[in-house]
């Protein structure tokens, strides 16, 4: 009697994903690491940047980045150990390289993924301006933006002990 | 004060002491004698209900609930930004483990997308041999796992890490936890397909809504635990909940376990997203914060009586709630019914599911005086449900996220049932 074929072949692992060539990759991928090395081309400077937060994001963010009705983004340095912590950008963020990769991403909460990259770089540099993180002439680009030291750097705990691993 | 149910009398119906229909029609139609059993002057068709005299409704493609029942999702006041924030699952209203997909919490950073299954792709790149890029239709070929599990956001409960104690129902509080069935392709079945290299030790998965939430885990656990989901409760995912696919990974914050996942990349480290650091943080009192505290703690919470509702005076209440833990299994559910002092265990009936709700149940006859009612679990990896006190004394004042302190109802002797800070 004939025994069925398939009981004696092996399973394999299936593969059924297709090789994705580099520029889909770069074209995909917009996750900014700390060490900014996905960070693209282009630059902007402070006052730029000003001038696109007038025109896009005041309305929600407020002047200078105070807030209301959306986050608060600037301000509350040196709070965090208070009985009011204020957690902004400025005094809570770790990393700018963060910033860049969420308005890239998110922002203008309405028309997201509309901003170019220079402009995402201007907004950067002006909103670290406001409380001085960034000079007042500070020209962010992919390489002084990783190189910028947010105030709270230093001030999480590796909870799970994750990025020992 | 003495635990109040030590004396308690459990009402069984027995079949002595449940009258049979028959013989309770045949008292009530003789109409004589059966004052206390039959309280209302009875006719014969009150024993014929309408629908029993005609055919009922036709046969429709997807089923819904009972005209009569109205329960849903509770909605926050709409801010000013309409597809961001959350609906809390009607958990007082809701029995058993698994919540119906309908009722599933929601928490979104910018809206629902509606997203074709046809044009939908999903990459996977990074630190790997050969980046892949899937359609769903290669993905549904693959072999599948169904798991239950809950759901659950970091902020969930978070109303009571607050200065007053909120005035809500116990899903107002509670309600950002949903139970489902999950059915999926093991990520690490599609992570080992592409081959990760030796430096890659953590991912990034990104979505394909309107905010591309991203968010951090490390690899080894997405390796052994990930799910990419595709199925909820027999059927596909609802959008709510990340259709055409999401992340799982369960027993872990909710943020993380990314909706309408299109793009996991392998990474050295973790990216830092914002949610990651700016959000899903928990700021201490010395002004730091930890970082990466992934699983959700153990907790519980009594469903039933529970605040806003309304007691139905002295008598037999069966106490019933879930507890749950991202670390495992529930071993134990405790019950006071004097604010922690003494605690009784309930019963959990099973099923017993690790990383799912747990149902635990409890048989009590209160007198109508007033009692302060709380629950606290125990999982399996030991960790016992705090205090409100003991969760909250190494944070700031600012932290809220995966608050498991112990839920006190008041009940009152005016029968209200209040949440109160104890």
């Amino acid at each position: 009697m004939l025994k069925p074929l398939l009981f004696v072949l092996a399973v394999t692992a299936p593969h059924f994903g297709h090789p994705a060539d580099p520029a889909t990759v770069k074209a995909w991928d917009m996750s900014i690491a700390p060490d900014g090395k996905t960070l693209p081309p282009g630059k902007g400077s402070v006052s730029e940047g000003l001038a696109i937060y007038t025109e896009k994001c005041v309305a929600c963010h407020g002047v200078n980045g105070a807030g209301k009705p959306a986050d608060q983004l600037t301000g509350g340095i040196g709070t965090l150990a208070s009985a009011a912590p204020v957690k902004t950008v400025s005094s809570y963020w770790p990393y700018a390289t963060t910033l860049f990769d969420y308005i890239r991403r998110a922002m203008p909460l309405t028309t997201p993924r509309t901003l170019s990259d220079h402009e995402v770089y201007a907004l950067v540099a002006y909103i670290l301006s406001i409380d001085g993180i960034v000079k007042k002439d500070a020209v962010m680009d992919a390489k002084s933006l990783p190189k910028v030291k947010m105030p709270n750097r230093d001030g999480f705990i590796d909870a799970y002990g994750a990025t020992k691993r | 004060m003495q635990s109040l149910n030590r004396n308690i009398k459990v009402p069984r119906m027995t079949k002595k002491s449940a009258p049979s229909r028959r013989k309770f029609l045949k008292t009530a139609l003789a109409g004589a004698g059966a004052a206390a059993a039959v309280p209302l002057s009875v006719k014969a068709d009150d024993y014929i209900e309408p629908s029993m005299t005609k055919p009922g409704r036709g046969f429709t493609p997807y089923g819904m609930p009972s005209g009569h029942e109205d329960v849903k999702r509770l909605l926050r006041p709409p801010g000013n930004f309409p597809g961001t924030g959350g609906s809390l699952s009607p958990l007082e209203s809701l029995e058993g483990i698994i919540t119906p997909s309908g009722l599933h919490y929601e928490r979104h950073h910018n809206g629902i997308p509606d997203i074709d299954p046809k044009t939908h792709k999903f990459l996977l790149h990074g630190l790997v041999k050969t980046p892949l890029e899937f359609s769903m239709a290669d993905l549904m070929r693959y072999p599948r796992i169904s798991r239950i599990h809950f759901v659950e956001c970091g902020g969930n409960s978070g109303a009571n890490a607050g200065p007053q104690p909120p005035q809500l129902s116990a899903g107002g509080i509670h309600g950002l936890v949903s139970c489902s069935e999950w059915t999926g392709i093991e990520l690490g079945m599609l992570l080992d397909e592409a081959g990760v290299q030796p430096e890659g030790n953590w991912i990034v998965a990104e979505s394909a809504d309107a905010a591309s939430l991203s968010r951090s885990v490390p690899l080894k656990e997405a390796h052994e635990q990930g799910i990419l989901a595709l199925y909820q409760n027999g059927e596909r995912l609802r959008p709510e909940q990340g259709y055409p696919m999401r992340l799982l990974m369960p027993g872990w914050e909710g943020n993380l376990q990314v909706k309408w996942l299109h793009r996991i990349k392998v990474t050295n480290g973790p990216t830092m997203t914002k949610d990651e650091t700016s959000k899903y943080s928990q700021s201490l009192k010395d002004g730091k914060a930890n970082q990466f505290n992934f699983i959700q703690p153990v907790k519980s919470v009594i469903t039933r009586p529970s605040g806003t509702m309304t007691m139905n005076g002295p008598g037999y209440y069966e106490i019933s709630g879930i507890a749950w833990s991202g670390f495992g299994k529930i071993t134990r559910v405790e019950v006071s019914f004097d604010g922690g002092q003494t605690w009784t265990d309930a019963e959990m009936p099973g099923p017993v599911l690790s990383k799912a709700l747990t149902r635990f149940r409890l048989p009590w006859q209160w007198d109508g005086k007033p009692v302060l009612l709380q629950s606290r679990s125990t999982d399996e990896a030991g960790h016992v449900q705090p205090t409100r006190a003991k969760w909250k004394e190494p944070y700031s004042n600012a932290q809220f996220y995966q608050y498991n302190g112990i839920q006190s109802w008041q009940v009152g002797a005016d029968n209200t049932v209040k949440n109160i800070y104890a």
